[in-house]
């Protein structure tokens, strides 16, 4: 009924969290770089936080939009207030609110899992030596 | 339907961008996009098998045709998606060097 509330709530936090990691990531290497210190090479064999969160974000922002459109498809989201025809009946109301916190959160659970795992593969291949230049030929 | 529509969309985009030359069509945005929804559906698919059980995998032919076209119109939303960003944002400058070319006219 309006389960992808749920996660384009989620995406909103994520969104945020990605731009304030960003913006410490930046101050922190303008430090570096006051000092004249070398940029650690273990930098570079990781993704950055705000790059991790920025695809949980797009993850979440894509899904949300396409569920938004479901939504649309079957009624359950109208262009006028309240834009939800769950809202207009407290019943109704109740079982949204029961499906936004069943099937909403089991939603964004899996996405979250399945992003998580793929950061930590992300970060064992970027740990990987390089191909040697004969092998990646081939 | 719709789910497996979205997963062949997300798995033929994730196809493209593993053999792509350079980023200038911006293949992570459909694939990232189709995903993210093939993931909140089979959370929904869930929920569904759990509630009808076997009956699940047997929806009435006129539920899965629908189901179908709606799968469709998702993945064609998700490509105008796409489409749209990919202007905008212009990689290659091919809008930016037609309308100066047109600006020039």
């Amino acid at each position: 009924m309006a389960c992808f509330l749920v996660t384009a709530a989620e995406a909103v936090v994520v969104t945020v969290a990605a731009k304030v990691a960003k913006n410490r990531e930046m101050s922190e290497e303008s430090v570096k770089l006051e000092k004249n210190a070398e940029i650690e090479t273990a930098h570079e064999n990781k993704l950055p936080w705000s790059k991790k969160l920025m695809i949980l974000a797009s993850l979440l922002w894509g899904g949300a939009f396409l569920l938004c459109y479901e939504h649309i498809w079957h009624g359950e989201v109208v262009p006028w207030f309240p834009f939800l025809t769950a809202m207009n009946d407290p019943g109704d109301t109740a079982e949204m609110l029961h499906e936004m916190g069943t099937v909403g959160v089991t939603m964004a659970v899996i996405v979250t899992v399945v992003w998580a795992i793929m950061m930590i593969v992300a970060d064992k291949i970027m740990a990987r030596p390089d191909p040697e230049p004969a092998k990646a030929a081939a | 339907m719709t789910l497996l529509i979205c997963v062949f969309a997300a798995i033929i985009f994730t196809v493209k961008w593993y053999k792509r030359k350079d980023d200038s069509l911006m293949l992570g945005i459909p694939c990232i996009c189709f995903w993210g929804a093939s993931l909140m559906w089979l959370g929904d698919a869930i929920f569904g098998y759990a509630e009808d059980g076997a009956a699940f995998f047997e929806p009435e032919p006129a539920e899965m045709l629908n189901d179908a076209f709606l799968g469709l119109s998702v993945v064609a939303l998700g490509l105008i998606l796409w489409l749209v960003i990919l202007l905008i944002k212009d990689p290659r400058g091919i809008v930016k060097a037609s309308l100066r070319k047109k600006a020039r006219e």
